[in-house]
């Protein structure tokens, strides 16, 4: 299909992480001048292609081929000067520095050192040219510019170094429907010039508007390529999420009670748009969607983390004061938050501490806290959950993924909540404490708890949840019972192609 | 191996540091006479005090992932403050009430800006550092603040060299270092010091009120900080808007020395007291050696930069 020497050709590319088998064996071509969508769920390995690609991983065995030589990246500066650059979902722009500045950065014109203003100017000027944007000052500050302007001129950085390779990583996920259609224009001016553009989204249709080609991405492994123009939508889906559920889900028996959550039109900044859902006692309630569809961000405004924009949340039965996180404790809510390092857990803090961080007042007497009372409720946890540490004051940053989790949602066992919060409980952990948590789901919902999960896992969520609500774009699409969703379904809701 | 050594320095190194100055300036001949008497470590111990009980109150601020740079203005401050009320004849209680508030006053304003205008603490405390300096100088009309007499005088002499009796500030301080320690380690109020600099949105995902948590830290470090001023005042005998410049660098190195993270979270007590320690031996090793003040300045600086680089080492154990 292609000629050999042109292009960049990847073989059989694997990459673990530990136990973690990020990439199987991923193969992959894109010729000179071609679109190119690579398209996957996530956690399909997309990401972890793209870095090994950029030179930020090196892959464990495969081998890579750009122009008809081997491509070995050191490291991702070696990459660009070998010709392939990246752009990034999150803009990397030094937004106190100039236009010209910015897209110099690393690469400036000097002679003995001294910035050559002249050749800069030029240098940058003609890169912004390139991509039709020339009108672009290039002395004002790159903080001063839109976000889709600020991309262009994070390209333009890119285009410096004569790519003959460019990674787009989401590109439109933070730019509006005409900021969207500049950019393709953009991007179709690097096509005319013979770039291979490598276009990462979740947006089906604009890889469809855009793109040539596409490869699929599942589990770390390619399942399908081909021409866009060829595929329907539907196979791409298919292939995206074509694979056997397995039995990890046990179906515990619980009957749905009374509504105890209401939560009626919330928006939040900056994402969050407009979710109304209504869960009952007994009750799990998946939450889908694509990564910044705005899970998270609902799961936060519910539980009081981020200001309500509008819109309003009443928790039955828990009052009407202002909420605030220690107020949704009071009522009974419990957040497990998605990001165990960076906010669910105090890593240089013991094990007991940590769990007992929610009801430290109740340990003891006018203020003072019971040491070996709160040993023992920790204890007790580790044994029943079955958390592998040498004891409850070992520092809980010590534990393995997989047993940090059971302590983070030990917290809200204990407290106890009724009404729990979890965002990506099964993330980054083993199979085994998988398994144990979605046991431990079933067992809430059967003794009349109410649980909401956000995954990005799909059989995850039709395995364990009653009902499951798809989240597109800041708002919450669609709510049907299990029986009503399949995982196409929820894909052509989630990536706004129903 | 390896990990027992880090752990040998995670656990005991403030300790094992304070124990080797010791040794170090017992064995020269210049000082082997002197410096391991009894008397001299009274002189010690009392020329600790004033660091001692402004770490008490840093290692509260610094566990909460927080810095207070106005503490040497603050000393100054409310040196001042009682050096006038004395002078209008209150006597030595309401006088030494009168300092902790207005110490815990400037507390307060650092605690409510940077909760409540979410500020660095970097920032605003340099900002009060310049203002309560100022504030101080103003009140004392930019001269010293002088009195007759006052029992608080009497609180930090070591006058009498045949004594054994530690003067009553040295004995306040081992108090008030044992009271925090217990709070810090056994009370909500401590465990919530730690969660906040551990892990701040954690803090505030489990419910703790950060904002009030913040000011209270704060404002209840300046009590300790209107308490050094108080045995500042003692040591002086006179209220002097120009004392204690940059003490505050002495404070936070020795709660650094005594092993807290400046990035918050870990830190003890015993640890800091231990720092303040070493750097007094090491003050006073120096000046029983003869060694000029410039020279002491940069062995407490390169002793910094060592117990940090530890620090260094004993995180990377966690990484």
């Amino acid at each position: 299909m292609i000629a050999t020497g042109a292009g960049l050709r990847l073989v059989d590319i694997q990459k673990s992480f530990g136990a973690t088998r990020a990439l199987r064996g991923v193969s992959f071509q894109i010729a000179p001048g071609e679109i190119h969508a690579l398209i996957g769920e996530n956690g399909a390995g997309k990401s972890t292609l793209m870095k090994v690609l950029s030179g930020a991983h090196s892959a464990d065995s495969g081998t890579m081929e750009l122009g008809g030589r081997p491509y070995v990246p050191a490291d991702p500066h070696d990459a660009r000067l070998k010709g392939v650059a990246m752009i990034y979902q999150e803009l990397n722009l030094a937004l106190h520095l100039s236009v010209q500045e910015n897209i110099l950065l690393g690469a400036e014109s000097t002679s003995l050192g001294w910035i050559d203003r002249r050749t800069s100017r030029e240098r940058a000027r003609s890169a912004l040219a390139q991509l039709g944007h020339a009108s672009i000052a290039l002395d004002r500050r790159a903080g001063e510019f839109s976000i889709a302007e600020q991309q262009v001129i994070e390209i333009a950085r890119a285009l410096l170094i004569k790519p003959q390779v460019l990674i787009m990583d989401e590109p439109t996920s933070s730019l509006t429907q005409s900021d969207t259609e500049k950019l393709f224009a953009t991007i179709l001016r690097l096509k005319a010039q013979g770039v291979s553009i490598i276009y990462i989204s979740h947006f089906l249709e604009e890889c469809r508007q855009l793109c040539d080609r596409y490869t699929v991405l599942k589990d770390g492994e390619t399942v399908g390529t081909g021409q866009m123009k060829a595929a329907t939508l539907d196979q791409i889906v298919t292939l995206m999420t074509g694979r056997e559920v397995k039995d990890l889900y046990p179906r515990s028996s619980h009957a749905r009670g009374a509504v105890v959550l209401d939560v009626k039109a919330v928006a939040s900044e900056p994402r969050l748009k407009r979710a109304s859902l209504q869960v009952h006692a007994g009750e799990i309630f998946g939450l889908a969607g694509l990564i910044g569809a705005g899970r998270t961000d609902l799961l936060r405004a519910i539980f009081s983390l981020d200001a309500l924009a509008a819109g309003e949340v009443c928790v039955v039965g828990g009052g009407d004061e202002t909420a605030t996180p220690r107020r949704r404790w009071r009522q009974g809510l419990g957040f497990l938050s998605e990001n165990r390092k960076e906010e669910g857990l105090m890593l240089n803090q013991s094990v007991a501490d940590n769990l007992t961080l929610t009801k430290q007042d109740s340990l003891g007497r006018w203020g003072w806290i019971n040491g070996r009372r709160q040993r023992e409720v920790a204890q007790r946890w580790v044994d029943e959950l079955r958390v592998k540490c040498r004891d409850a004051g070992q520092l809980i940053g010590d534990l393995s993924g997989g047993n940090q989790q059971k302590i983070a949602i030990a917290r809200l066992l204990e407290h106890p909540a009724r009404i729990f919060l979890l965002d990506e409980p099964t993330r980054g952990i083993d199979v085994g404490s998988k398994a144990q948590i979605y046991q431990l789901i079933g067992e809430l919902a059967a003794a009349g708890k109410t649980v909401i999960v956000v995954s990005s896992y799909l059989p995850e969520l039709l395995g364990l949840c009653d009902t499951v609500g798809v989240m597109c774009r800041g708002e919450l699409a669609a709510i049907r019972p299990r029986a009503d969703w399949n995982e196409a379904e929820i894909m052509r809701v989630a990536t706004g192609s129903a | 191996m390896k990990s027992t050594l880090k752990n040998l320095l995670a656990k005991g190194g403030p300790f094992i540091g304070l124990i080797l100055v010791i040794v170090l300036f017992s064995l020269p001949t210049e000082t082997r006479e002197f410096f391991l008497t009894y008397h001299n470590f009274k002189i010690i111990f009392t020329q600790t005090v004033i660091v001692a009980i402004g770490a008490l109150g840093m290692t509260m601020i610094i566990v909460s992932g927080g810095i207070d740079l106005s503490v040497g203005s603050s000393i100054a401050f409310t040196s001042v403050v009682g050096a006038l009320l004395i002078q209008r004849g209150w006597s030595a209680a309401p006088v030494v009430g009168a300092m902790m508030l207005s110490s815990a006053l400037i507390g307060l304003l650092n605690g409510a800006a940077i909760a409540g205008l979410r500020m660095t603490p970097f920032i605003i405390t340099l900002g009060t550092l310049g203002v309560a300096r100022g504030s101080a100088k103003w009140m004392a009309e930019n001269q010293t603040v002088n009195y007759d007499a006052s029992p608080i005088n009497q609180w930090m002499t070591t006058a009498d060299p045949a004594g054994y009796a530690l003067p009553p500030g040295v004995w306040v301080a081992i108090a008030l270092a044992t009271l925090t320690a217990v709070v810090l380690k056994n009370t909500v109020f401590g465990r919530h010091v730690f969660a906040l600099g551990s892990n701040e949105a954690t803090a505030r995902l489990c419910g703790i009120p950060t904002v009030r948590l913040k000011i209270m830290i704060y404002a209840l470090a300046g009590c300790f900080f209107g308490l050094a001023g108080l045995f500042q005042l003692s040591r002086l005998r006179q209220g002097d808007p120009t004392v204690a410049v940059g003490l505050e660098l002495d404070i936070i190195a020795a709660v650094i020395i005594g092993g807290a993270s400046l990035s918050g979270g870990v830190g003890t007590i015993l640890g800091s007291m231990i720092g303040a320690l070493i750097m007094a031996v090491l003050r006073n090793g120096s000046q029983q050696m003869g060694w000029p003040t410039y020279f002491q300045e940069i062995i407490i600086g390169l002793v910094i930069i060592v117990a940090v680089f530890l620090d260094r080492l004993r995180q990377g154990k966690q990484a």
